[in-house]
């Protein structure tokens, strides 16, 4: 076992970029998925179509596939772009973290923006008529009664999605990020140990998908309900 | 456009052919998976309802690794375990090593994956079974398989089959976590082309509808079967 120390500094490195995977995907994708579901839920054609269009799409194709296009196709398109290359943003673009970002939350926006879309369809009606019944206007009903109402809803099934994130995040070795399985794979090649570092990772990631689950447990308390 | 249609298409610069043939074991590793699935889910089901103490913990145990630890890394995990496994008890019985790659390991590895969701999706529609029913039966005289064949089954196969349906479209889609370790099914054979062709949005984008399509045609297939089994039902 003397792997972990001597390349201690790769696999804390790798174990830091996993979480950063997972807080950027986590905060943007959410917010994504709550647009998404807004639009799926909207009376105006134009806005619900595209959006169904795009759940059934992401959900219906394996994340791999949306990361190679991603990152392999987009990746090609940019590098033929003149205008690209010598602009500031060309840095960021060269690495693959910032595609698997966006893998991760557009297929974050469809799945969770499936299951807010329950949550906004499963208010009460009751309530919506209440509060409109009260004078608010349908955009203040929507930000005040329907949203939230839903988004308490949808809080046990978050914590399942957030886990599948987190496994999700697992892929972005796949385009020479190096996350926590990219560290273990280099110290694979490295040492010739050939299940150690796997096991170990195996672990770290149990760890990480219980400390999701004990801190959606607690936001969970704290949701107003009456018993 | 013609480019695409050459890329894609089945003459001998196309790549066409080479796709349909990965879909082909894409659907094969998939289908043996949805099966070695079915059965580890019972088996473990079975195992957390009626087992003993210390089988439960086992099941227990088995259920919550698979679904903590993500697929990408049980598959290298197993897949290279796997067949190393398997080659040290063939040398054991005297046999020769044989390179097990491909299309049996590969459905191994993804059955013991999801047969962790499918025994926590089998263990919850047995729970769903109304229990005077299987009292009921019991006074009738019924053997315990009997009870399980006769009754337990066809009632909780509705239940079961929403969940099951949902696992085989993620299995479909978790299936190309295999072209990693190098299988050739529709992702892999969509690398190599954009990898020799250097057409990467052609055909990834290609891979995606094409997974799409097995997609869209088995959620149509399987709403169907779904009603069948539920006929019964008020």
């Amino acid at each position: 076992m003397n792997w972990v120390f001597e390349y201690s500094d790769l696999l804390i490195k790798g174990f830091l970029t996993t979480l950063e995977l997972i807080s950027f995907s986590l905060v943007i994708g959410f917010v994504c998925a709550i647009g998404v579901a807004l639009c799926r839920v909207s009376e105006t054609r134009w806005l619900a179509w595209p959006a169904n269009a795009f759940t059934s799409v992401i959900r219906g194709t394996p994340l791999l596939v949306q990361i190679y296009i991603v990152y392999f196709g987009l990746g090609s398109i940019f590098a033929h772009m003149p205008i690209i290359r010598s602009s500031f943003i060309w840095p960021y673009l060269r690495d693959g973290f910032w595609y698997m970002v966006f893998a991760l939350v557009l297929s974050f926006a469809a799945y969770v923006g499936e299951v807010v879309r329950g949550g906004l369809v499963g208010v009460p009606k009751g309530e919506l008529e209440a509060a409109k019944a009260i004078g608010m206007s349908p955009y203040k009903v929507m930000l005040r009664i329907r949203l939230p109402r839903a988004l308490y809803q949808v809080l046990p099934t978050l914590a399942g999605e957030s886990v599948m994130l987190l496994k999700s995040t697992a892929l972005a070795s796949t385009i020479a990020v190096v996350d926590l399985l990219g560290a273990a794979n280099e110290v694979r090649s490295m040492t010739f140990e050939v299940y150690q570092p796997l096991i170990l990772v195996a672990i770290i990631y149990i760890v990480l998908t219980l400390i999701i689950e004990q801190f959606f447990g607690r936001l969970e308390r704290r949701i107003p309900v009456r018993r | 456009m013609s480019e695409w249609i050459t890329l894609l298409g089945f003459s001998d610069q196309g790549w066409g052919i080479s796709l349909l043939k990965g879909m082909l074991v894409t659907l094969q590793i998939s289908i043996g998976a949805f099966i070695v699935g079915l059965v580890i889910g019972v088996l473990t089901a079975l195992a957390k309802l009626h087992g003993s103490q210390s089988m439960k913990v086992i099941a227990r145990g088995y259920t919550t690794v698979c679904r903590a630890v993500p697929e990408l890394l049980l598959i290298l995990l197993l897949y290279y375990s796997g067949s190393h496994g398997i080659n040290i008890l063939l040398q054991a019985l005297g046999f020769p090593e044989v390179d097990i790659g491909g299309v049996p390991v590969a459905i191994v590895v993804l059955g013991l994956v999801q047969g962790a969701y499918a025994s926590e999706i089998i263990r919850s529609s047995i729970l769903a079974v109304p229990h005077g029913q299987i009292e009921a039966a019991t006074c009738m005289g019924m053997t315990r398989q009997r009870v399980f064949w006769r009754m337990t089954l066809p009632m909780m196969a509705p239940f079961a089959l929403s969940g099951l349906a949902n696992l085989w479209v993620s299995l479909v889609k978790d299936s190309a976590l295999i072209s990693v370790v190098g299988t050739n099914e529709l992702l892999y054979n969509a690398k190599q082309a954009a990898g020799s062709t250097h057409s990467y949005l052609t055909f990834f984008l290609a891979a995606a509808a094409l997974y799409y399509v097995i997609n869209l045609v088995s959620n149509a297939a399987l709403r169907r079967v779904e009603l069948r089994f539920r006929r019964w039902m008020p």
